[in-house]
């Protein structure tokens, strides 16, 4: 029972871990299903709502504000910067770029990363600041069954209940409201939606807000977990992965895709890390990701692409 | 397989004044194929051949599966029934290595040029196939390598002349004008010699002295050349004017077959093209 | 004035192929190799100015050439295959461990089979060279996913590579020869029995390497070979129905820049660093590569250089100026600004100049052509 104790601790500490890429993940599949867009900067949005909303909380804490009230600010702050950013991403960057290919949309995307990296910690700062909006302590379950019982994390708990209201949120976002509908829309055929009066721009705004927000709320977890800080980005980058796995066009692909990949690295790394040296969940989920893309290129939920000429 | 070899008569409005062109044996056959993407039938049972020398439109309402059946016989997509025979081999579907290897080259609906490089680029890629040299020489651009790169620009030279763009030769093809670009396309698709050549929509959005040099062009490869042409078009004029043999196809079967005289005077084809309820 | 093409005839097909068809060109381009090869090395060593101290040669020249030659591979695979990377580093790291083993000796046990295999330490050009070849070799391993997937796919595959090989050798100690601390030193630079060893000697070396590998480059994107993968990248099925094999392209341009990658990694590792660890070879890296490629010229050789030469002199630009005008900035300021600047350069090339520094130089040769009048 010790063996399978032990096996399921780390399968639910992996699941509750792949939630948070499950976070970054939607994001992506916002964008990607709206506009096409590949976006690299997913991350470094998670990064910038982070430090927005940590750095606006500690100025607000230092100045004696109460603590409901400094959440509320900070968290409102963070989303005004995250609806500045979609802004100028979309009337700088994206809005000139229409109808350019795949790739050059997805270099831009990179350069954003960049810009907003840099902007972000020159003015908010680049050290690791501490965030502490959920409990981190754990939880011993199931003790009568298990000896010792189970530890799981209560932050990772969070993470799961957060994701979840998340992604009811946003179905009922894109099946009941105008907006939404309109967003469905565009995502089918840009030019069209724009001919029966879609304003588009406006859409496309509005999907970078969206994105932006679910990068706040995983900043909220992950900032909790990690402290808010640069190396957040290359974590964030694990989505890719996922959305690989998930497939790139999926809602429910992105949540799977991360509890996949969030269990099967923390099942990797303590199974068989210990025969090849440790450390393997740096790589694990992308050589997974390619050993889906050989066998299943559209991902687990992706639509099949028919190529025409 | 008819062996004989029927010498074209110059009837009136049957095809185009070349009077000595010798039409020979079938050269590729399509026998009962049928393609379906999902549920949707694109092209169901459909049999025609085309013969050496010759010019056959495929030609019906939009969407009757005339692009499709092309992308079939150079094998883009693999039909879900029937078979292929060019050359006298017998396939279930074609490879597109292979047909193009063995003499199909196509133009295509929508342009599909290289857009990034330049005329000469275009034209000389479409001699890919037909340059030997390895890796190493080509690193060096020296001996070999450069023979074989100046005789396949010696060929290529010629067919810039003959479509008369050797003024564009160093543009990049993305910035010229539609008509222009149609040209080079052609200029592609002859650079690989084909026995076969697959021509869609020619002459689609062409005002109409293009449409006339594009048929010139049509005309002069199948004469001088003997290259065979197979084309969708959809200028009755020019159909009626310029082809052998017209094969007609409407929701994915053929409705007629036979030369433009005969397949103007068929009542399926009259239906299907003035619009008839059925 | 100066520059006109006017009564220049070509006269055969081979004169009109040539890297410079135009005679100004030609002559600028013997000016600049003669100025590179003998012109430098002559300042440098009478210590006169720009060249004082060693700083110029060991901290720009040197690494400027290497990074060049490094983003001429990249571009090979995205410029001119329309293949995204995001794994370069990855691949300049297995050319310099390549090299560094060959270099050392390499000795694999199979105790399994009961016996070994052993390669005595092989001579410092050779080792490069198979570095650049074990490169290659992966590339293609990891070019074989391009053939099912596309674009956007490709770059999460080239990923896996980077951290896939980033952990290799930081864990399996075989590669740092069980070096304790996980750094190495490159062995002495030999060739043909001669010792290169003053920075004008290691500058010279990487100018060699950087003008034979740009010129065979250069022969390759001009032929067949190079008309094949440019038809890849910009239509791939129209490029496929007219018997181009998107096997051999692809793999052949993943094959040869990672080459290239691969031995420019080598002398990155050997010349510049002479001592290094494996985060020198990280996925900061290997966007580095990529920004040069995009703001030089996506599809360019010489864009390449240019692109390596402003992403180098940048951060000393940003710091140097702002001294210069009294306003002191703090290196982490200088290294926010980097990361600013670039990122926006980059959406402004893409929007206004995809084909990045190159063609707004070719621009301007375009203009001085008719130069002193407007049109």
């Amino acid at each position: 029972m010790v063996v399978l104790g032990q096996f399921i601790e780390v399968l639910i500490g992996g699941l509750l871990a792949g939630v948070l890429y499950s976070l970054v993940a939607l994001g992506f599949v916002l964008i990607f299903k709206a506009s096409g867009v590949f976006n690299f900067a997913q991350g470094a949005m998670v990064l910038l709502a982070g430090l927005a909303l940590v750095r606006s909380l500690d100025f607000l804490a230092a100045r004696g504000v109460p603590m409901w009230a400094a959440i509320v600010l900070g968290l409102l702050f963070a989303a005004v910067v995250m609806a500045i950013t979609a802004a100028l991403i979309q009337k700088l960057v994206l809005g000139p770029l229409v109808n350019q290919s795949d790739l050059s949309l997805f270099m831009a995307t990179i350069g954003i990363t960049f810009v907003l990296e840099g902007a972000g910690q020159m003015i908010f700062g680049s050290d690791v600041y501490p965030l502490s909006l959920f409990p981190t302590d754990a939880w011993f379950v199931l003790d009568g069954l298990f000896e010792g019982g189970l530890l799981v994390n209560k932050l990772d708990v969070w993470g799961g209940l957060i994701a979840g209201a998340l992604v009811a949120g946003l179905a009922i976002f894109f099946q009941r409201t105008k907006t939404g509908r309109a967003l469905r829309a565009v995502a089918d055929d840009h030019a069209a939606a724009e001919s029966v009066g879609i304003p588009i721009t406006w859409i496309w705004f509005v999907v970078w807000l969206v994105a932006g927000l679910v990068a706040l709320v995983a900043a909220t977890v992950w900032g909790t977990k990690l402290g808010v800080q640069f190396s957040i980005v290359f974590l964030a980058l694990k989505a890719l992965p996922v959305l690989i796995i998930g497939g790139f066009t999926s809602v429910p692909g992105a949540i799977v895709g991360g509890l996949i990949v969030g269990a099967g690295e923390k099942i990797a790394e303590v199974y068989l890390g210990q025969q090849i040296g440790g450390g393997i969940e740096y790589w694990f989920a992308y050589v997974l990701a390619l050993a889906v893309l050989l066998v299943r290129p559209q991902g687990l939920f992706g639509e099949r692409i028919i190529e025409r000429i | 397989m008819k062996a004989d070899v029927q010498e074209r008569s110059g009837a009136a409005g049957a095809g185009h004044a070349g009077t000595d062109r010798a039409i020979g044996d079938v050269l590729l056959s399509v026998e009962n194929v049928s393609l379906a993407f999902g549920g949707v039938k694109a092209i169901s049972d459909v049999s025609f051949d085309i013969r050496k020398g010759e010019i056959r439109a495929i030609i019906g309402p939009n969407g009757a599966g005339k692009t499709s059946m092309l992308n079939v016989i150079n094998g883009f997509y693999h039909p879900n029934q029937g078979t292929i025979t060019f050359k006298g081999t017998k396939r279930h579907d074609m490879r597109p290595y292979i047909a193009a290897s063995q003499g199909i080259s196509r133009t295509f609906q929508n342009l599909a040029l290289f857009k990034g490089m330049t005329t000469l680029d275009n034209i000389m890629a479409g001699r890919a196939l037909k340059m030997r040299r390895g890796l190493l020489w080509q690193a060096l651009h020296w001996g070999p390598a450069l023979w074989e790169e100046i005789r396949h620009r010696e060929a290529v030279e010629k067919i810039i002349d003959f479509l008369e763009i050797q003024h564009i030769r160093k543009a990049p093809v993305g910035k010229l004008p539609y008509g222009l670009q149609k040209r080079v396309e052609l200029g592609r698709a002859l650079a690989m010699e084909p026995e076969l050549l697959l021509l869609d929509e020619p002459m689609a959005g062409m005002n109409l002295e293009e449409k006339m040099d594009m048929s010139r062009y049509i005309l002069t490869v199948n004469d001088q050349f003997a290259t065979t042409v197979a084309l969708i078009e959809h200028d009755m004029g020019v159909v009626m004017d310029i082809s052998d043999r017209v094969v007609v196809l409407e929701y994915g079967r053929k409705i007629a077959d036979g030369t433009p005289d005969e397949v103007q005077r068929n009542q399926r084809v009259i239906d299907a093209y003035l619009g008839i309820s059925h | 004035m100066l520059y006109r093409e006017a009564g220049q005839f070509k006269t055969s097909y081979t004169a009109d192929m040539a890297i410079f068809p135009i005679r100004q060109d030609r002559i600028a381009l013997i000016l600049l190799l003669l100025f590179a090869f003998v012109g430098i090395p002559l300042l440098a060593h009478f210590q006169l100015w720009p060249l004082g101290s060693d700083y110029m040669l060991r901290a720009i020249l040197i690494p400027f050439l290497i990074l060049s030659l490094a983003a001429i591979g990249v571009n090979i695979l995205v410029g001119y295959c329309g293949q995204i990377s995001l794994g370069s580093g990855a691949f300049m790291a297995i050319g310099a461990y390549s090299a560094y083993k060959f270099g050392t000796g390499v000795h694999i046990p199979l105790e399994f089979l009961g016996t070994e295999i052993r390669i005595a330490p092989l001579p410092v050009l050779p080792s490069i060279l198979l570095g650049g070849l074990m490169s290659a070799i992966v590339g293609i391993l990891f070019g074989i996913p391009s053939l099912r997937i596309k674009g956007l796919y490709l770059a999460v595959a080239t990923l896996a590579a980077q951290f896939f090989f980033d952990w290799v050798f930081l864990r399996v100690k075989w590669f740092t020869n069980y070096a304790p601390s996980g750094s190495i030193a490159a062995p002495d630079l030999h060739f043909f029995g001669y010792f290169v060893h003053s920075p004008i000697e290691r500058y010279l070396l990487c100018l060699v390497f950087v003008t034979v590998f740009a010129l065979i480059a250069k022969n390759l994107v001009r032929g067949n070979i190079g008309r094949q993968w440019m038809a890849i990248r910009d239509m791939d099925i129209a490029a496929e129905l007219m018997g181009i094999r998107p096997l051999y392209a692809k793999l052949t341009a993943f094959a040869v820049s990672s080459f290239i990658v691969g031995v420019a990694g080598a002398l990155w590792a050997f010349i510049y660093l002479g001592a290094w660890e494996p985060l020198a070879f990280s996925i900061d890296r290997s966007l580095q590569l990529l920004f040069m490629v995009i703001i030089g010229g996506l599809g360019s050789i010489l864009g390449s250089f240019l692109g390596a030469a402003f992403i180098l002199i940048l951060p000393i630009l940003l710091d140097q100026v702002p001294h210069a005008f009294g306003v002191p900035v703090s290196v982490e300021t200088v290294s926010h600004l980097v990361f600013i600047v670039t990122g926006a350069l980059i959406c402004y090339l893409l929007i206004v100049e995809p084909h990045g520094f190159a063609r707004l130089w070719s621009i301007a040769k375009e203009k001085l052509r008719l130069w002193p009048f407007p049109y």
